[in-house]
């Protein structure tokens, strides 16, 4: 074996004496990709910024690094400065606020270009076009004086590596480098590195939560739990046959399983030529106003008592509008009918009243619950509003059984959202929502924040709950695993218009529209074991 | 129970000890709290009564109730004056007084005085007498007293309007903003000045007409900020939840988005409490301001301004609001930047979560 290009031996990151990650051993050699994967808070990112020394200055790293043999943890500043964007690359997760958004492509590239190389004027220029080129970016010449927020997503995050190549780095990081784009971007942008890293022969280190991504796009793979490694190994000797406990329970933390049967005919909700626009900003004082926005275009359900409508789309094509719509949380046109009552020509109190009706789950366990209630508070604000009648000890029992119902413990009630961890604050979400006995629960994006191993478990809870309470579901989400465990019905939306709709299972099996394909692809959904 | 500590999130224990870290402020806190606390205490402090006395085996509490001269052997039925030597001689032989550390009140004018007023320090008046004869040191205190009840009071006046008519703009939003926005700075363009100057002709402006004139102008300063806040908050996911519950927009501005709108605001507040100081103490200076004889730290000012000759009159004045408002703006500092993140040494950053745009 030749000399490898990164080693680490006993790396350890601790902020403020509180260790974060513990004796981290790895190798990596030129023109491979090595793989560390975990849940959140395992300490992946944290150990892969803490080899380039880019955590706070809380944060205390120890342990011999060596990159082509210079031991990294004996550089001044300068030199690290040196070393930071132009042997070794970063390529982060947020392509939003990864580029600076007061200046122009062109420019950000330049400045690299011009720090390390001593590139400037036409020559810096001239390379950052080629670097566009690299990435695949069409139209270079444009986009070298476009700005970040005219780029969607995909486009930012090639900019990205086309910066973290633009010096020829022999290391490139990835950290979570496709977790915010959607699932058909995410697959170009992978095979780019790993076509750029056999162009310029980099190592590349990927970060990923992706068991998936990993799976096809790594050589090795090392996976993290707390701080600590529990597995190191080629990808297909890790996936088949994982040694230690907790990879074998992540490699089985795909969510399984299929929601029970319907046996109500009559739809509970009927939703009629639903339509949501928002107005374009004027162009100017005197220019015609430009034709508004479909965020969604004509669209009709229903939803039957106790059944799941999955609605599966990427980022943009209006699914979240359409619940917020059906919440009538947005201004809409069309027909609402939740069992007799015409939602849609309700407002004010008599809305208000229905409103316990159809609850809403939301997408952000951390953003979703008020900082500063106590969890019995949070649970029990829409009952106290609701049936102002109930007594206190009343209150206090059906918070206490509804925090049972979703696998809480009552000591709980008394205590605040932060205690808790993503997993549980959504269960804390789930039961504010059934609290007040809704017949509909939109669920918008319910586990898309959670690790798969919670996520797992929150589908069986959405599940049992809808069984005991014969709920309907409208389960919004991107992640066609999490659908296909828990819809009988899927409608596919792109650019706020229904693409396809069918039965899950049968529009998983034999897709029909294009995008439907292309979706399903890009998920490279396991086999359904019958 | 939950314990204190865990009542609070981490950020607010974070903060907490952001400013406690910086020593400044957290110094300056406890030094304006106590001289406060002390200056809530002026009529024991600085009297021109006994606080207690026992006279021929009777109790008297001057402080609180008024005795005739009579009551202790005197010609007049009038209010005693205790400082008047035959009183004084009364009291020595047929009981005993406590008296306040300072023997004069803010109006005692001292009648056994014995050098032209304004007279400089002495064991008598330690920081001398005005050009009337008050006990300058008594002053001070009163006039602290009054300075800091005014701006306590005006500060929370303008919070309670500045954050009512903010809300309201920032959580409805569109046209309502849009309107309130411009009526906002309308008003804000009226001359405050101008108009106390005119007030100040037809009506004698007291504690309370000032107070009220300035309030209609001074929450004109948070409206921005809570505006702001409000705005942002409305589209929280937890804001959000509130309204698909049902709850009424009352409810959900009151429960959900001001408390966390507080911490922005609560940043403003000692600005805010400097600037009702600022301009009380300049309207007495100018003469416009409280009622004559009032204790005032302005009118002390303007004294020392029209006594050249008698420097303990101005440097008292100038120290006394030179140090108040530092201590004022050094607690401003500290909490400002004890919620500024960017001041707060970085944490960990929270570990990467899966998230879909």
């Amino acid at each position: 074996m030749p000399e490898p290009l990164l080693r680490v031996d006993n790396l350890s990151v601790a902020f403020d004496g509180n260790p974060v990650v513990e004796s981290l051993s790895l190798e990596l050699h030129a023109g491979e990709t090595l793989a560390i994967v975990g849940e959140s808070g395992s300490g992946k990112s944290v150990s892969a910024l803490g080899l380039v020394n880019l955590l706070p200055a809380n944060a205390q790293v120890s342990g011999e690094r060596r990159l082509n043999g210079t031991l990294l943890s004996s550089l001044s500043k300068a030199e690290w400065n040196g070393v930071r964007g132009n042997t070794v690359g970063v390529v982060f997760q947020e392509p939003m606020t990864s580029l600076n958004p007061l200046h122009r492509i062109g420019k950000q590239i330049g400045e690299s270009l011009r720090l390390h190389q001593g590139l400037r004027g036409k020559e810096a220029r001239a390379r950052a076009k080629a670097l566009l080129e690299q990435v695949k970016l069409p139209r270079s010449d444009e986009l070298l004086d476009a700005w970040p927020h005219q780029l969607s997503g995909g486009q930012r995050q090639r900019v990205m590596i086309a910066m973290a190549i633009a010096n020829n780095p022999s290391l490139l990081i990835a950290d979570e480098p496709t977790t915010a784009l959607d699932v058909t971007v995410q697959q170009d942008i992978l095979s780019l590195l790993k076509e750029l890293r056999d162009q310029h022969g980099m190592g590349l280190l990927l970060i990923s939560h992706d068991l998936n991504l990993v799976r096809r796009h790594a050589d090795r793979v090392c996976v993290m739990y707390q701080g600590q490694i529990q597995e190191t190994g080629p990808v297909e000797q890790v996936f088949r046959q994982p040694q230690s406990g907790y990879t074998q329970s992540l490699l089985a933390a795909e969510p399984e399983g299929r929601p029970a049967t319907v046996t109500a005919k009559s739809p509970l909700l009927t939703v009629q030529q639903l339509r949501v626009s928002f107005k374009r900003p004027k162009p100017g004082l005197f220019k015609r106003q430009p034709p508004a926005f479909e965020a969604v275009k004509a669209t009709d359900l229903t939803i039957a008592p106790g059944e799941t409508l999955g609605i599966v789309g990427e980022s943009g094509s209006g699914k979240t509008t359409l619940a917020s719509a059906i919440m009538r949380l947005v201004t809409s046109q069309g027909d609402i009918t939740l069992g007799e009552a015409h939602l849609s020509k309700l407002s004010g109190d008599d809305l208000r009243r229905q409103r316990h009706r159809l609850q809403m789950v939301f997408q952000d366990p951390y953003g979703a619950l008020s900082p500063r209630m106590p969890v019995f508070d949070i649970v029990s604000e829409g009952l106290r509003f609701h049936y102002p009648r109930l007594s206190d000890t009343e209150i206090t029992q059906r918070v206490h059984q509804t925090l049972n119902e979703v696998d809480l413990p009552e000591s709980c009630a008394a205590r605040y959202p932060h205690e808790f961890s993503g997993g549980q604050r959504q269960r804390i979400a789930v039961a504010r929502a059934i609290i007040l006995e809704p017949e509909l629960l939109v669920l918008d994006e319910p586990t898309s924040a959670l690790d798969r191993t919670v996520q797992k478990q929150l589908v069986t809870l959405l599940r049992e709950l809808q069984a005991r309470r014969q709920l309907s579901y409208l389960f919004i989400s991107h992640d066609l695993a999490v659908v296909r465990a828990m819809a009988h019905r899927i409608m596919v939306l792109k650019d706020g218009d229904v693409v396809e709709q069918g039965a899950c299972l049968d529009v998983l099996a034999s897709p029909q529209h294009p995008y439907t394909k292309a979706l399903i692809t890009a998920a490279d959904l396991s086999e359904l074991p019958r | 129970m939950t314990t204190l500590s865990s009542r609070f999130s981490p950020i607010t224990r974070r903060r907490f000890a952001a400013f406690k870290s910086n020593r400044r402020a957290w110094v300056s806190l406890w030094v304006f709290g106590v001289v406060f606390l002390l200056s809530l205490f002026a009529e024991l402090i600085a009297n021109d009564k006994p606080i207690i006395m026992q006279y021929d085996g009777q109790w008297y509490v001057p402080l609180l109730v008024d005795y005739p001269e009579t009551e202790f052997d005197g010609f007049l039925p009038t209010r005693t004056d205790y400082l008047d030597p035959f009183v004084q001689q009364q009291i020595e032989e047929n009981g005993w007084a406590l008296w306040p550390l300072i023997p004069f009140s803010y109006q005692t004018l001292d009648m056994q005085m014995k050098r032209p007023s304004p007279a400089p320090p002495d064991g008598r008046h330690w920081l001398g007498t005005d050009d009337q004869g008050r006990d300058v040191l008594a002053r001070v205190i009163y006039g602290f007293r009054l300075s800091v009840a005014f701006a306590l009071v005006l500060t929370a006046g303008s919070l309670v309007m500045g954050v009512f008519v903010g809300g309201v703009q920032g959580y409805f939003g569109g046209k309502v903003d849009l309107v309130g926005q411009r009526i906002t700075e309308i008003w804000s363009g009226l001359p405050v000045l101008f108009l106390l100057i005119i007030l100040a002709s037809f009506v004698q402006p007291g504690f309370w007409w000032l107070l009220g004139i300035m309030l209609l102008f001074s929450w004109l300063g948070l409206v921005d900020i809570v505006r702001a806040e409000f705005l942002r908050a409305r589209n929280l996911e937890y804001v959000r939840a509130a309204k698909a519950m049902g709850l009424p927009s009352r409810l959900i501005m009151w429960r959900h988005v001001l408390p966390n709108a507080m911490v922005a605001t609560l940043t403003f507040i000692p600005f805010l409490f400097t600037g009702a100081i600022g301009t009380l103490t300049a309207l007495d200076f100018l003469g416009f301001g409280l009622p004559p004889g009032a204790p005032s730290l302005g009118e002390l000012a303007a004294q020392g301004k029209n006594n050249l000759h008698a420097p303990w009159l101005g440097i008292t004045a100038f120290m006394t609001l030179a140090t108040m408002l530092s201590l004022l703006v050094f607690i401003g500092e500290g909490l400002r930047d004890a919620f500024d993140p960017r001041h707060v040494q970085q944490r960990p950053s929270p570990a990467k979560e899966p998230r879909h745009a």
